[in-house]
């Protein structure tokens, strides 16, 4: 297929144009709201939410036996929240230090997930509902509503996110500080967490469970090497997660059969790459040179005093 | 009869089962440049925390003329210690101080011209008007402490809370941020400083509280600064000041009153 035409079904195919939509769509949510998660070093907890949102999917399914995308998602979301509610109340009552916690509610939450996933596929509807395409991700599955329902709550998640902008830049950057002017850095907190949990339930059909941190995570790494200034790095972020979303939704559609998680993930993964490399003043490329060459001037100037 | 500015009673805090503060009174007078002395750990952070009613304290309660803080928080501005916020966090000097006022904007509203203006005049103030457009990380520790004075002025406050603002700072820029807390000083403000060099204290300051988790002493330094208190605070620690006492700094060398600029 060549690239005139792979254009030509973007815009003609329904699948394919559904597909890429999708992927647009969770890539710009995510990267926006993963690059408040990298900065507040939350990668962590974004990785533990969307694996613990495997058992909310399927026991979502058991109690309606319906996959109808607002009920699966609503099912992540509950899992989501009560995986972060379970960290913050082990942190508090509890010796456990927050990465250990973290790691324990993660095991614990997708262990569950994983067996009920075992006993719902024995289930002949649960076969056919394909619950175990939120492991690695089907973009395929995708339906026009589908994006539809995606794109209303991303875009209002990313709405909250302009509204609040400025607190939650104060809330990133100092919290302790944050209180001292009375902003509620609580509440504050766990909005921002909830729209955490929005952005990573968002991808889960398409990206899957199991490599969804690496949509919050790599496209923030990626920006932050081109700028410093949070509006441009949160703008960055959200348009490296689009791009790695479309092709590799594309990518693997093209393919038979193959998981789209894992190829949107080595797409984002490029653009980490090039981007440590090649960005301007942080890029380790040009820093070499850079060294190189006043090590040259050093060398090579006659010594004044 | 002077006003009481900070006023804490009775205040004890622990974080999980430890105590940190153990029935800690302390009061400064409206327009006092108090500093407050103790050894590591003993407990100066917690007490501005607890002030600022960021850590909740297990009994007592800190006023600020006279009302809890969430009454008084326009009237008070905080200088955290600088080791506690992320420095390579992408944002630039302006940006940061600017911060000073958002409590004073409200919900919703973006920073605008007005709020530049400030920032801009505050960082003239510490000497750093040059730096604004530059990120934060590029900054030298010294010059990341006046960011952070200049963030605390821009929020035109009464009561300046600040953790060891001299900390990692050259003596040029020590004298510099010294003259500008005496400048605070003489228009009326009160100015609480945690500071670990005891030479200079009774030289910077006119209060001083001798914190170990409990309150060794609070008043004048003139009073209260002597060498039984400091043994009572430091324990066995204090051997470098002994043979000229610590009185014998104030007799000795003293930095010229003309102070270089920044
Ligand atoms: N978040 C925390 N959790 C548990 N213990 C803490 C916490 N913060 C401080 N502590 C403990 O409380 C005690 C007092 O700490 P604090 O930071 O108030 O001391 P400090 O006087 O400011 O010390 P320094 O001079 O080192 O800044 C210390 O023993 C410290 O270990
Ligand atoms: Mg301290």
């Amino acid at each position: 297929m060549d690239i005139g035409q792979l254009f030509h079904n973007l815009l003609f195919d329904y699948t394919l144009r559904t597909v890429a939509l999708g992927a647009a769509v969770i890539g710009i949510v995510s990267g926006a709201l993963g690059a408040f998660a990298v900065l507040r070093r939350q990668s962590l907890l974004g990785d533990a939410i969307s694996h613990a949102a495997l058992p909310g999917i399927v026991i979502a399914f058991l109690l309606t036996r319906s996959r109808e995308p607002t009920i699966v998602l609503l099912g992540a979301l509950a899992a989501g929240w009560a995986a972060t509610l379970s960290i913050t109340a082990i942190v508090r009552t509890t010796r456990i230090k927050d990465d250990s916690a973290l790691g324990l509610v993660l095991s614990v939450f997708f262990g569950f997930g994983l067996m009920l996933l075992t006993f719902a596929q024995k289930l002949s509807d649960a076969r056919q509902a394909g619950l175990d395409k939120f492991l690695f991700g089907q973009a395929a599955t995708l339906l026009q509503r589908d994006v539809v329902t995606m794109a209303t709550v991303g875009a209002l998640a990313l709405g909250t996110t302009l509204l609040f902008w400025k607190e939650f830049k104060l809330l990133t950057f100092d919290a302790d500080y944050a209180a001292s002017l009375g902003h509620p850095v609580r509440a504050l907190d766990v909005l921002l967490t909830t729209l955490l949990v929005i952005a990573i339930v968002i991808g889960l059909q398409t990206v899957g469970v199991v490599l969804m941190s690496a949509m919050l995570v790599a496209p923030a790494a990626a920006a932050r090497q081109w700028t410093n200034r949070l509006e441009t790095m949160v703008g960055l972020s959200g348009l490296f997660g689009a791009l790695a979303g479309v092709s590799g939704a594309l990518i693997s559609s093209a393919m038979e059969k193959t998981p789209t998680g894992p190829v949107i993930v080595l797409c984002i993964s490029a653009i980490v790459l090039v981007s440590l490399l090649f960005a301007p003043a942080r890029g380790l490329v040009w820093k070499r040179l850079r060294n190189f060459r006043n090590q040259r001037r050093i060398h090579t100037a006659p010594l004044q005093l | 009869m002077t006003t009481t500015a900070i006023e804490v009673s009775d205040l004890t805090a622990a974080y999980k089962d430890k105590p940190v503060l153990w029935h800690v009174d302390m009061q400064a007078p409206s327009g006092a440049l108090m500093a407050i002395v103790g050894p590591n750990g003993a407990g100066k952070t917690t007490l501005i925390k607890a002030i600022l009613g960021l850590v909740r304290p297990l009994s007592g309660r800190a006023l600020i003329y006279g009302k809890p803080y969430p009454q008084q928080r326009h009237r008070v501005a905080y200088v955290p210690q600088r080791s506690s916020v992320d420095w390579d966090f992408p944002t630039s000097v302006l940006d940061v101080v600017m911060m000073g006022r958002y409590g004073a904007l409200g919900w919703f509203k973006r920073p605008g011209s007005a709020e530049r203006r400030a920032a801009l005049d505050a960082l003239d103030k510490v000497g750093m008007v040059d730096f604004a457009e530059r990120q934060i990380g590029q900054l030298s520790g010294g010059q990341q402490q006046r960011v952070f004075l200049a963030r605390a002025l821009v929020q035109n406050a009464e009561v300046y809370l600040m953790d060891e603002p001299f900390q990692g700072v050259d003596a040029t820029t020590e004298r510099a941020i010294v003259r500008l807390l005496q400048e605070l000083r003489s228009l009326g403000k009160t100015v609480l400083v945690v500071h670990h060099d005891l030479q200079t204290v009774p030289e910077y300051f006119d209060w001083v509280m001798m914190l170990n988790v409990r309150s060794i002493a609070c008043g004048p330094v003139s009073e209260v600064f002597n060498e039984q208190n400091l043994r009572a605070t430091y324990g066995g620690k204090i051997a470098f000041l002994n043979g000229n006492g610590v009185g014998g700094v104030q007799d000795g060398y003293r930095p010229a009153l003309s102070q270089p600029a920044l």
